[in-house]
């Protein structure tokens, strides 16, 4: 059964001159439950459109875009979504942007610590619950904003770009540990990113699109992140010759579209 | 429109150098040339305060200038402890103070109530942006001393006349000011708390009015002000207590210790002013430009 389906999606928007661009033309995808797919390709290619879209941010032009055969048009809890950077609250603690979807649905504040500890534990920020969120570092907010979107308990995650403002050495420790999030809470996550080593590395499912206008030119079915959850290392992994063969290829079949 | 818009910015970005700025404080004076001052920015404000006393004093002892125009520095003083313990035109100075003090948080209490709603809507609504746009455009340059007459045409000479003018000078900066604010709220905050499950209302309530706050509190900030410095000509309509009323009094009977005291009172609470909303933004928004 498939959480989410994308139903022959366009979208065009204006840019800054007033001329129409087209952000997606007749994108179609299908996102079984539990999957973990990734969307990657360069900047324009729609990519961030088609996640606003799914969240409901916009409404699009054409299509239509169900999740658990609702029609999303608006919106809602059945979807989080996790940022590139900063959307927590400053006003808020650590602890109180965690909650923050129970304090909007009325939960009792006792059921709300309760909740908010079990997900701070989630992403190892136990001992950081009562700090305010200018006193974390870059990876800590990220793994804040992953644990406020989880506790609302959606159907289905959306990523944008969610490690694209960190360094390297935290990005890979970020892969790991949306993967063991990912194993345990059984979420479908949709995520985005222009890493093609984090793609291929995370995905089940590779979407791999390309711009003018945004279209799906390729899906591959990987199983990368599945070999790290049985417990192989993610450095070796990701230097063993099938999985170069795979990231070169993803590669290729986006810069020789460039040159094109 | 696109001009309204370019006013209340301008506005805006003076409380923030309001903030900045503020006297007193010394951190600018510090960081334009370390180590080269001897005295702190802090010691030159103290030192020039100092001068400026000995000149007054040295005035005054040398009768340079006849004490009807200018008291010596003991004289004020005198007046003080006199007009604190014995009071002047039948009250005391506290009770002149309480008088005025009651006049301006009642005052203040009536526009925060009715600016930062109304600066919501518009803030979130384009239309009420446009209804109330011209509104304040007309209200906010005109000195509220102006509507003088009109409002005791209007509303007699009792206490009422003299909230309604202060509430007048206090109303335009604290709504513009939450226009600013809210529309200044991060689209990505909103976005997140909507796919939180969050209503419209919600999104204000949660998101926006917080996200608001410091823009609201610097436009308290400069309603208290400028309203305070609407205060003597407030207190000069048929007033019988009030720091204005007391000052207006003693100039009539030349009492000019009791005009210059009555003068330094009002800037050291004007001053009281700085430092409590200070304090109220220290206390609601610690986290302003933290992020």
């Amino acid at each position: 059964m498939s959480a989410v389906t994308v139903h022959h999606l366009s979208h065009s928007y204006s840019d800054h001159t007033g001329r129409s661009i087209q952000a997606l033309a007749d994108v179609s995808l299908q996102i079984d439950n539990g999957a973990f797919v990734v969307i990657l390709g360069e900047s324009g290619c729609g990519k961030t459109t088609l996640l606003k879209l799914v969240a409901g941010f916009m409404k699009p032009d054409k299509g239509a875009i169900t999740v658990d055969g609702h029609m999303i048009d608006r919106p809602g809890v059945d979807r989080g979504v996790v940022f590139q950077s900063d959307t927590l609250y400053p006003w808020l603690t650590v602890r109180e942007n965690i909650a923050f979807s129970q304090r909007l649905r009325g939960v009792p504040r006792r059921e709300r610590v309760r909740s908010a500890v079990r997900f701070l534990e989630l992403v190892g920020l136990a001992p950081f619950a009562d700090h305010h969120v200018w006193q974390l570092s870059g990876g800590m907010r990220q793994r804040v904003e992953l644990a406020r979107a989880l506790n609302a308990d959606p159907e289905v995650l959306l990523l944008d770009e969610p490690f694209g403002a960190l360094d390297a050495l935290m990005r890979e420790q970020m892969q790991e540990l949306i993967l063991n999030i990912w194993a345990q809470t059984k979420k479908t996550v949709l995520m985005i990113t222009h890493s093609i080593e984090e793609a291929v590395f995370l995905a089940t499912r590779l979407v791999l699109m390309s711009p003018r206008p945004g279209r799906v030119v390729e899906t591959l079915q990987l199983s990368f992140g599945g070999r790290y959850l049985t417990g192989t290392d993610a450095r070796s992994i990701k230097s063993e010759p099938a999985f170069v063969a795979q990231r070169e290829h993803v590669a290729r079949r986006i810069f020789s579209r460039e040159s094109s | 429109m696109n001009e309204v818009h370019e006013v209340n910015t301008a506005t805006h970005t003076d409380a923030v150098i309001g903030n900045v700025e503020i006297p007193g404080r010394g951190g600018g004076y510090r960081n334009a040339q370390p180590g080269r001052l001897w005295l702190g920015g802090r010691g030159l404000s103290l030192a020039m305060i100092g001068a400026l006393l000995i000149m007054w004093w040295g005035a005054t002892a040398l009768r340079i200038v006849p004490s009807l125009f200018l008291p010596s520095p003991g004289a004020v003083a005198r007046s003080f402890v006199k007009v604190w313990s014995e009071g002047f035109v039948d009250a005391t100075l506290m009770q002149h103070v309480g008088a005025s003090l009651a006049r301006i948080f009642t005052a203040l209490a009536f526009a925060i109530g009715v600016a930062v709603p109304l600066g919501l809507v518009a803030g979130v609504s384009k239309a009420a942006r446009a209804m109330i746009d011209p509104i304040v455009e007309f209200l906010r340059p005109i000195p509220p001393l102006a509507y003088l007459p009109l409002i005791i045409i209007w509303c007699g000479i009792g206490e009422v006349s003299k909230i309604l003018l202060l509430w007048l000078a206090i109303f335009p900066p604290i709504l513009i000011s939450t226009v600013v604010g809210v529309k200044a709220t991060s689209q990505q905050w909103i976005d997140a708390s909507r796919a939180l499950g969050a209503t419209p209302v919600q999104v204000l309530r949660f998101v926006v009015l917080p996200s608001a706050l410091p823009s609201i509190l610097a436009g308290i900030r400069l309603g208290l002000g400028g309203g305070w410095s609407t205060l003597v000509a407030a207190e000069l309509v048929a007033a019988t207590r009030g720091l204005g009323f007391m000052i207006q009094s003693a100039a009539q009977f030349l009492v000019t210790d009791v005009v210059v005291m009555g003068i330094l009172v009002i800037a050291t609470i004007a001053f009281a002013f700085e430092g409590l909303m200070r304090l109220a933004e220290r206390i609601l928004v610690p986290w302003y430009g933290k992020t």
